[in-house]
């Protein structure tokens, strides 16, 4: 694939997962969290099954376990929000250590780690075996409104943009002595949020216009994506196949 | 109106011809005052002005996102109205000031191949103006990169393909020297020479003018001041001070 187009979650590669195309990955994802978050809390094993599925996707695509752990840090809030959960919640009270904990809270709190975790990793799979522009235009395969596909591709495109300008413009700050862990200068950097997004307005109506003047009319003409084959989908749906089977065998030994 | 070639042959339409052109904005302000402007097949004119002329607002009228208050305009032949308006823009390439307004799309490749793909053109043939215009501007091997990771002088050689891509009867560049470093902006000049199509350049640079354009049109509140050759034009220190125009340092003609 297209060597220098990537993303910080893209991981270049040649597997078979990489070599997939974007629609079936994003299906194919899209039924696995739909089983992850299905499954029923109090099936512990159903969730190590889950993960045993992904570790194999892992290893057909060849992506470290560690370079995985760091993308996946995102979800940092959902655990702080999980660890509380325990001291909080109402209801019946186990003791541990000592301290008084939720029977409720602790299973809501692992519910939210648990299917976060697992819905985070699936999205990082996702996103390092998929280039940005393939995961669009796998999108506008599965008929997602041509509208969404618009705000998608640009929305990719001008986040490089606006975090740029956004570096340059604390720069500008920085170098003129202003030092943002000052709770008293916080006022320059909303304001400069205030002008970033003006920025970024007024970039808006420029680029419309410089797409008008390239005779857009309302859609993005489509890219080709190859349609794939049956025997494409099959292979590509076992792991998400295999989760929902796990899914609703933890209903069963319930 | 017509005229007859020396063999007899009636001669093409000029690429450009913009007659008693008169445009107020919405808010009142009154832009442009009566513009005469004809630009043959071929030619390449500079469009000099300072700040606040009327370049930019004519230059949207060229392609129909401003539509005439009086007087109209001619792009080979065809008026600009709001029925003709996507074979107008066709016809007239735009390349913006910023070419991150201009490249919107995530890779270079993808973002050439929009205007052609808006205006009709379908594989394989689109595939084929893709990689023409990406050869025409030296730009061939950079197809599948994102315009994030480009040079400012790449950018701007790239957003001329966008353009060019779309096989225009005039090329309109705005202001297409800016930001570049010297050799970046050589190298834009020598692109642009080597195109062989009409060109319609708005500048502040007077030095690339004259490198690139033998015909300069000033423009100063909203009407033409003059229309000579640009040696002429830049050699005439009386007309460049009045209308807030200024050789670079050191440079004389
Ligand atoms: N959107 C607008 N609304 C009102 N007035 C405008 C607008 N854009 C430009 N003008 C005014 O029209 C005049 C010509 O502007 P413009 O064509 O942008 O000049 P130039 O490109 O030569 O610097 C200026 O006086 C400017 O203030
Ligand atoms: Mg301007």
């Amino acid at each position: 694939m297209a060597a220098g187009h990537a993303h910080p979650l893209y991981r270049a590669g040649d597997s078979a997962v990489h070599r997939l195309p974007a629609h079936v990955k994003i299906v194919v994802a899209f039924v696995f969290v739909l089983a992850v978050v299905a499954t029923p809390r109090e099936a512990f094993a159903v969730f190590g099954c889950h993960l045993l599925l992904l570790a194999g996707v892992w290893v057909v695509a060849r992506i470290p376990p560690g370079w995985l752990a760091t993308r996946a840090l995102i979800e940092a809030p959902f655990v702080v929000l999980a660890v509380l959960l325990p001291f909080f919640a109402a209801g019946p009270r186990v003791e541990w250590w000592g301290m008084s904990l939720s029977v409720d809270g602790l299973l809501a709190g692992w519910n939210i780690l648990v299917k976060g975790t697992l819905g985070v990793l699936v999205s990082v799979t996702l996103a390092a075996t998929t280039p940005l522009r393939d995961l669009v235009s796998g999108l506008s395969r599965l008929r997602v409104p041509a509208m969404v596909c618009v705000i998608a591709t640009l929305m990719l495109r001008y986040l490089e943009v606006i975090v740029a300008e956004a570096r340059r413009m604390r720069l500008a700050r920085v170098s003129r002595g202003h030092d943002p862990r000052f709770v008293w200068q916080l006022g320059a950097t909303v304001r400069s949020v205030g002008a970033l997004f003006l920025r970024s307005y007024e970039r808006g109506e420029r680029v419309h216009l410089a797409m008008l003047s390239r005779g857009y009319t309302g859609t993005m003409p489509a890219f080709t994506t190859a349609p794939a084959s049956t025997a494409t989908w099959s292979v590509a749906l076992l792991p998400a196949a295999a989760a929902v089977v796990c899914a609703a065998s933890g209903y069963w030994v319930r | 109106m017509r005229g007859v070639g020396i063999l007899g042959a009636v001669s093409s339409p000029p690429s450009l011809e913009v007659s008693g052109l008169a445009f107020a904005y919405p808010d009142g302000h009154q832009a442009l005052f009566g513009v005469d402007l004809r630009i043959e097949r071929g030619e390449r004119v500079a469009l000099l002005g300072p700040n606040g002329a009327g370049k930019t607002t004519l230059v949207l009228h060229l392609n129909g996102v401003h539509r005439a208050g009086a007087g109209e305009v001619r792009v080979g032949g065809l008026e600009v109205t709001r029925e003709h308006v996507q074979e107008i823009r066709r016809r007239v390439g735009i390349v913006f000031q910023d070419p991150d307004d201009q490249l919107f799309m995530p890779t270079v490749g993808d973002d050439v191949a929009f205007g052609p793909a808006n205006f009709g053109v379908t594989e394989p043939e689109l595939s084929q103006r893709v990689s023409d215009a990406l050869d025409a501007v030296g730009m061939a091997d950079l197809a599948d990169r994102s315009p994030m990771h480009l040079s400012g002088g790449q950018r701007r050689r790239v957003a001329l393909a966008t353009v060019l891509a779309c096989d225009p009867e005039i090329l309109v560049l705005d202001e297409p020297s800016t930001h570049l470093d010297p050799v970046a902006r050589r190298e834009l000049a020598e692109v642009l020479l080597g195109l062989d199509r009409t060109m319609l350049m708005v500048t502040h640079d007077l030095p690339y003018a004259l490198q690139l354009c033998p015909r300069s049109v000033v423009i100063d509140g909203g009407v033409v001041v003059a229309d000579a050759p640009t040696w002429d034009i830049l050699a005439d220190p009386d007309l460049l001070a009045a209308h807030r125009l200024e050789l670079p340092f050191g440079f004389a003609l």
